[in-house]
Parts: structure tokens; sequence; C-alpha cells
């Protein structure tokens, strides 16, 4: 049954996700990026990543989303519009994609040998849930990075600032 | 193969968002049924005037399509990452019971260090809009 379900959110996100680089409007990809977000966010329901589904949905679907709908009115979309999208990022696009299919098939070679998975982290999901396993490792174990997290939530919003503050200006 | 079953195994949590998905599947089926249902039942006869965007009524001053204040942007950036944090704030809240004073200081500690930040939007008039 879950199955069907997966497929289905799959088949629709990669849809989606299609639709964002080939569309010549920019506001219809972002659209399309919007959708995306929501398929991808009900594939980690189906994983019971509850709380990653909150995340996608809060962070990427609302914030995010925002912050590029917000970009995109303040550029000019005419613009844009004559560039062809497949020239000079090349080299770059294929090497970000083969590292992404190297990191898809570690994990996929790691899922398919659950032993290797005992003692880490996706164990003790299986066992107390997914927001408390998170919430545990991320305030104890992984507390540094937490800490660094907000130092970089915070040089964000300066250099935010900053900059657009010298927009004003001018 | 025993652990794999257990994580994947029941779909207990699953069938919560169920009626979520039936609530989407209606709404796309309500948008897109009344889109065609329209399309097949009105009568077509377009003109310049009906085709043109409309405007309160008047004829349309000028393109939509005008560079925005970057101020829009500002409010955006402070959103997403105050909204962030609001994240982080979830699973703490969760788990406080079980990590006690270690997690309450160190989470005043986050929380500090974003005030800061904060605190600096305000001084610079970030949040005002003039």
């Amino acid at each position: 049954m879950h199955q069907i379900f997966f497929w289905g959110f799959a088949l629709l996100a990669v849809f989606s996700a299609l639709m964002v680089i080939t569309r010549r409007n920019v506001v219809h990809s972002a659209l399309f990026l919007i959708s995306t977000f929501f398929w991808v966010a009900a594939i980690y329901i189906l994983l019971e990543a509850e709380l990653l589904a909150a995340i996608q949905i809060l962070v990427y679907a609302g914030a995010i989303m925002v912050l590029i709908v917000f970009t995109i009115l303040l550029i000019h979309v005419e613009e844009t519009k004559i560039i062809n999208p497949w020239q000079r990022q090349r080299p770059i696009a294929i090497l970000l994609g083969v590292f992404l299919l190297g990191e898809i098939f570690l994990i996929l070679s790691r899922a398919l040998f659950p032993e290797s998975i005992a003692g880490t982290a996706l164990q003790q999901v299986a066992q107390e849930g997914n927001t408390e396993a998170v919430g545990k490792l991320l305030y104890t174990k992984y507390l540094f990075p937490f800490e660094v997290a907000s130092i970089l939530l915070l040089a964000a919003m300066i250099g935010a600032i900053v900059m657009a503050k010298r927009e004003i200006e001018k | 193969m025993d652990t794999s079953l257990s994580l994947f195994g029941d779909y207990q949590v699953i069938h919560n968002y169920l009626p979520i998905l039936v609530f989407i599947i209606f709404a796309f089926a309500f948008a897109i049924g009344t889109l065609i249902f329209s399309y097949l039942v009105r009568p077509n006869k377009p003109d310049p005037e009906k085709l043109s965007p409309y405007e309160c009524g008047i004829p349309p001053m000028m393109d939509a399509r005008e560079r925005f204040s970057i101020r829009f942007f500002i409010i955006a950036m402070l959103f997403l990452l105050f909204d962030v944090e609001v994240v982080f704030l979830y699973p703490w809240a969760v788990v406080y019971n079980k990590i006690g004073l270690y997690g309450f200081v160190e989470m005043m500690l986050f929380i500090a260090i974003l005030l800061v930040g904060y605190i600096y939007a305000w001084r610079k008039g970030a949040l005002e809009w003039e």
C-alpha cells in the first residue's frame, strides 16, 4: 500500500522538479518548486520523519519560497527570459550531479545492509520516534554544531542587513 | 532485515495523515473540476478590454513587473532566520524533560546569540518601513 503512495509522491516530486527547470516564466518555476517541496514532505511522512516533513513545509515551502518570490520581484524578469539556461553551468552541474549520485549510492548501499545501521541514530529513531530522537541527539551529542548554527544564522542576518542597507542608502 | 522491518514496519502514524491527503486531493479535484466545467459551459467571446488585467476597474496604468523595494527582501530574510529558530525550539520542547538544565542553558545561549542579531536589526532600522 505504502509502495503505491511512495511512487505517486515520488513521480509528482520529480515531475514538479522537472517543470521547475524547464519553465521560461520564473513565477511558474517558483510555483512548481512549492509543489516539489510539498511532495518531498509527503515522502518524509511516509518515512515517519514527521519533524522533517514539518520543517520542510515551514522552512522550505514557507520561508525560503517567500525569499525566492521576493528575489524574483527584485530582478527584471523580462531580461532573464532570453538567457539560455544550459550554457556555462554545465561542467559544475555535471560535477555536482556525480557527487549527489555518489551520496545516494552510499546511503542506499547502507540501507541494503541493515546490520550497519545498528547502534546508529536510525535505530534510536525506530525505538522512540523521530522528533524525540532528533531532539535528544541535537541537544546532547551535536550540541556544538547546533550552537554554530545560531552563529551562522546571526551572520546571515547581519550580512543581509548590511548589504540591503547599502542598497537603500544609494 | 529485521531492523529495517521495525523501521518501516507498521504504518500507524501515517494513517493520521490520510485525511490531509484526502483534503489535498479534493482541493485539487475541485479547482481542476471548476476550471474544466467553466471551460465547457461558458461562452467564449474575447475582446481586448476583457483580456486586459483587472486593476480596480480603471485601465491598467503600467506593467505589473517593476522592481520592488529591497526592504521586502530584508523582511523575508529576517522571517526565514527566525522561522529556523522557532523550528529548533520545537524538538527542544519535546525532549526538554529529558535533557533538563543542560538543555535549558544551551537553548538560552542559542536564543541569546540570535537576540544579538534581533537587536542589531532593530538598531539598524531594518524593521522600520519609513
